[in-house]
């Protein structure tokens, strides 16, 4: 049995949160649930900041068990902990907005986060090579076919025939297909986050215990 | 104006409330509920009953979006997997491990898992390191849940939240272990990706039928329900709007 009194906060904050997105400025006659979702939504903000934190501890202290651990100790658990710690220890000497310390991050972070990019452009290319391994039939040819014609069409190879009477036409309807194609797929995924939304406020799914 | 889109508004998602409500009524649930078959759940299913007989780890990856952020649908859909997941592997002799890119949705994975525990009462088999946040950053996050899927061994991988491109370096890690990797995300990019590179993957709206099909409760069959009622609706909107669009009649 999970908190009766964790469910009712819940779905208490949830309706005000919500109540105040149908409720426009002008109406000042409920402008007092205007006032309270802008006070929820500040100690959601608030919390937000504290679960990163908890996380990152939690990080840490996941990293740290690694690297003691008696079977197999992670050396990349060790690396993981050193850079926490150095980075910590030189953030709260010289502050965040120290320019050194900033220019010293981001010389590790963006090297490391282009070859991760570099890493999954090869990554894809060799899931394009393999997709029909993987799946068969109309859709997969389509999604290949696809893919193909937007890359050629992205690289600017197709433009001469763009100026072709009847092709150009083509290739612009063409063009609007993954436009209509993306607002479906859109419109689908905004319906079933409406019926996930509304679980959560009727209480009858609740990711937290209480 | 305001006021009629202020109660349209207000009209549409009480209306879709009571439905739901109604659709879980038992009276309106009769019978037995048969689902469309999708071949990527039912090989999700097999896989997850094949972890559990073998006794292998499962991993579920809730992705980077926060819980305060437009896109948390996606990430509730991942933590209703994981707690089915959690009850369904409780006689496992390896619990199942969840990550995340975001330090709200590590804690709430870490509370589903100990719920799920508590539930079955076996709390003290709860280990909060198997609820982890891998990394604050969308690049982060993938690097420490690459580390996850190489050292757990998992033999099925859920991927089950909000993905970028980047999540195609997870399906590889996968796909090199040897373990299933079912994909599902609300990105659209994600969604592209993981049609290339995932073995099994959820497209649109598929997303939120998972834990309805992985059986997790009344209520997710009733959410079904409505959301194939709203789809018709929708439908419907589009299809009248498009005939008056072409009479020359303007409601807007």
């Amino acid at each position: 049995m999970r908190s009766p009194i964790t469910t009712a906060i819940a779905i208490a904050a949830g309706i005000i949160v919500l109540l105040g997105y149908f409720v426009p400025p002008e109406m000042t006659q409920f402008a007092f649930v205007l006032t309270l979702r802008s006070i929820l939504v500040g100690w959601a903000v608030t919390l937000a900041g504290m679960a990163t934190l908890v996380g990152i501890i939690n990080l840490f202290m996941v990293h740290t068990g690694r690297m003691v651990a008696k079977r197999n100790p992670d050396r990349y658990s060790i690396l993981l902990v050193i850079s926490f710690i150095a980075a910590l220890g030189f953030g709260l000497y010289l502050t965040p907005a120290d320019a050194q310390y900033q220019k010293a991050i981001t010389s590790i972070l963006t090297p490391i986060s282009a070859s991760l990019i570099a890493v999954l452009a090869v990554t894809l290319t060799f899931a394009g090579f393999r997709l029909f391994q993987r799946r068969k039939g109309l859709i997969a040819l389509a999604f290949a076919v696809s893919a193909v014609f937007f890359l050629l069409l992205g690289a600017g190879l197709l433009a001469p025939l763009q100026d072709m009477p009847g092709v150009g036409e083509i290739i612009a309807f063409l063009q609007r297909l993954p436009l209509g194609g993306g607002r479906g797929i859109l419109l689908g995924i905004a319906l079933g986050s409406l019926t996930a939304g509304l679980r959560v406020l009727l209480g009858t799914h609740r990711p937290y215990s209480g | 104006m305001i006021w009629l889109e202020t109660i349209v508004g207000l009209v549409f998602v009480v209306g879709s409330a009571g439905l739901m409500l109604f659709f879980a009524l038992p009276r309106v649930r009769q019978g037995r509920v048969t689902f469309r078959p999708i071949a990527a759940m039912q090989r999700l299913r097999r896989a997850i009953g094949l972890a559990v007989e073998d006794g292998t780890r499962l991993h579920v990856s809730i992705g980077k979006s926060s819980i305060f952020s437009p896109t948390n649908a996606s990430a509730l859909v991942g933590l209703s997997t994981l707690e089915r997941v959690a009850q369904l592997s409780l006689v496992s002799d390896r619990p199942p491990v969840a990550t995340s890119g975001d330090g709200s949705l590590s804690i709430l994975s870490q509370d589903t898992l100990r719920a799920a525990y508590r539930i079955a009462n076996v709390p003290e088999l709860y280990d909060p390191d198997r609820g982890r946040l891998t990394g604050a950053t969308p690049n982060a996050y993938i690097a420490g849940t690459l580390l996850v899927i190489f050292d757990e061994r998992a033999s099925t991988n859920m991927l089950v939240g909000n993905f970028g491109a980047e999540v195609g370096l997870l399906t590889e890690a996968s796909e090199r272990q040897g373990a299933f990797t079912l994909g599902a995300s609300d990105s659209l990019t994600g969604q592209a990706v993981l049609f290339a590179a995932a073995e099994e993957t959820l497209i649109g709206e598929e997303l939120f039928a998972l834990p309805a099909y992985l059986q997790s409760g009344v209520i997710h069959q009733a959410s079904l329900r409505l959301q194939d009622v709203l789809r018709w609706v929708v439908v419907g909107l589009i299809l009248l709007a498009a005939v008056l669009a072409f009479l020359g009649i303007s409601i807007l």
